[in-house]
């Protein structure tokens, strides 16, 4: 079994530990201009939004391609989203996903 | 605001502890949805608490179980997790006067550990004895945070061995609905839902013509320029956490951090947001 990444799981924190420490560490730094601010506070739904769409909706062949996906695992992801935007509960929405997905394939839809 | 006496002291580590309960309950389970999903995407248990361990971001952990996925290489993985954690200077920012005055080796720990849950924790608590209070610190953000997000990781890849078919319990898609979940989460007004689509929409183009490695990296940085763009708006709420899903003020962190001014950011991860947002964090009695 690889461990390889332990390797990138050490970079990680190495990469995540200065926005942890710089201020505590060296009091003044994070002071960046509104703009910075507010591109940062803006990456976090983008990037996560990027991530769930192309792993929704874009599948790769057995030939290497890249080719788009409509299937049962959309429906799954669309009744998550709507039930952590109803009730603010990400492991509701979760559980719910999860049911979507397994009722269909149970049913024989996908 | 004067130092609160030893028996208060006492009682507002009871109320963190109370506080702190729920905080863990919920990292438990999250831990495991992604010790699940780690064990999906491949991870060995050794990396997956690697992960838990070393990275300890809950929205980082679970797009790098993504990333591996899609092949992306590593420094793509590596610009996007910074990004992704950089929030975490306004509440080191924001906690930074109260502790100013610990040892260094101290804070440069303390700082490994500081979440969303462990920045509110703190500040709610420091806020409520009118002081920094460490052992009140590690309490917050190790035995309500650290602890139970590791333990139940390990608890998720290792059980997650248990299942034979995961995909037929509909477990493919822990991992797409977790991302679009914590994306819902962080979107508390126009901007950040016109970044979450722009992204999204970004991603799956780009996706499907140049490869997800492409795809996802320009979705992440791109989407936020089209957010920048758009109107402010209303603001609607608090974003949720990425460790435990619960809502974090992270816009009193940026009040605080902006103005330069103490800690107390009336910060609300499952505990009552404080009133006064300007305590002394270098009150006596230490």
């Amino acid at each position: 079994m690889s461990n390889e990444l332990v390797v990138l799981a050490l970079l990680m924190g190495v990469v995540t530990y200065p926005s942890r420490a710089l201020p505590l560490l060296a009091p003044g730094i994070e002071r960046l201009p509104p703009r910075a601010l507010l591109y940062l506070r803006l990456v976090g739904p983008a990037v996560l939004a990027s991530i769930a769409a192309a792993e929704t909706f874009v599948q790769d062949t057995a030939e290497g391609a890249n080719t788009l996906h409509l299937g049962i695992e959309a429906l799954g992801v669309l009744a998550c989203l709507a039930l952590v935007a109803w009730r603010r509960n990400l492991f509701l929405g979760l559980v719910a996903g999860i049911s979507v997905v397994a009722l269909a394939r149970f049913a024989g839809l996908g | 605001m004067s130092a609160v006496s030893v028996p208060d002291l006492r009682a507002a580590r009871r109320q963190l502890l109370l506080d702190s309960a729920g905080i863990a309950v919920s990292a438990i389970g999250f831990g495991f949805v992604f010790g699940l999903a780690a064990r999906n995407a491949g991870y060995s248990p050794i990396e997956a608490s690697a992960m838990s361990v070393f990275a300890f971001a809950g929205a980082a952990q679970f797009a790098a179980v993504g990333y591996i996925a899609q092949g992306l290489p590593w420094l793509p993985i590596l610009v996007l997790t910074f990004f992704l954690n950089a929030r975490h200077l306004l509440y080191s920012a924001s906690l930074a006067p109260w502790l100013r005055r610990e040892p260094f080796g101290q804070r440069a720990a303390m700082a490994h550990v500081l979440t969303d849950e462990a920045f509110a924790l703190a500040a709610t608590h420091f806020h409520r004895v009118g002081r920094a209070d460490v052992p009140g610190y590690w309490i917050g953000a190790v035995v309500a945070v650290f602890i139970p997000w590791n333990l139940a990781t390990l608890a998720g890849v290792l059980l997650g061995g248990a299942i034979p078919d995961p995909s037929r319990f509909g477990l493919d898609v822990v991992f797409p609905a977790a991302m679009a979940g914590l994306a819902v989460g962080l979107v508390t007004g126009r901007r950040e839902l016109v970044a979450a689509g722009a992204g999204g929409a970004i991603g799956v183009v780009l996706s499907f013509l140049l490869g997800p490695a492409v795809g996802i990296v320009a979705g992440g940085l791109i989407g936020p320029l089209a957010g920048m763009a758009a109107p402010e708006g209303r603001r609607r709420m608090a974003p949720d956490s990425d460790l435990t899903g619960l809502p974090v003020d992270l816009d009193g962190a940026i009040a605080d951090a902006g103005a330069g001014e103490a800690a107390g950011a009336g910060a609300a991860v499952g505990v009552a947001a404080a009133d006064d947002r300007h305590p002394e964090p270098d009150g006596a009695g230490r």
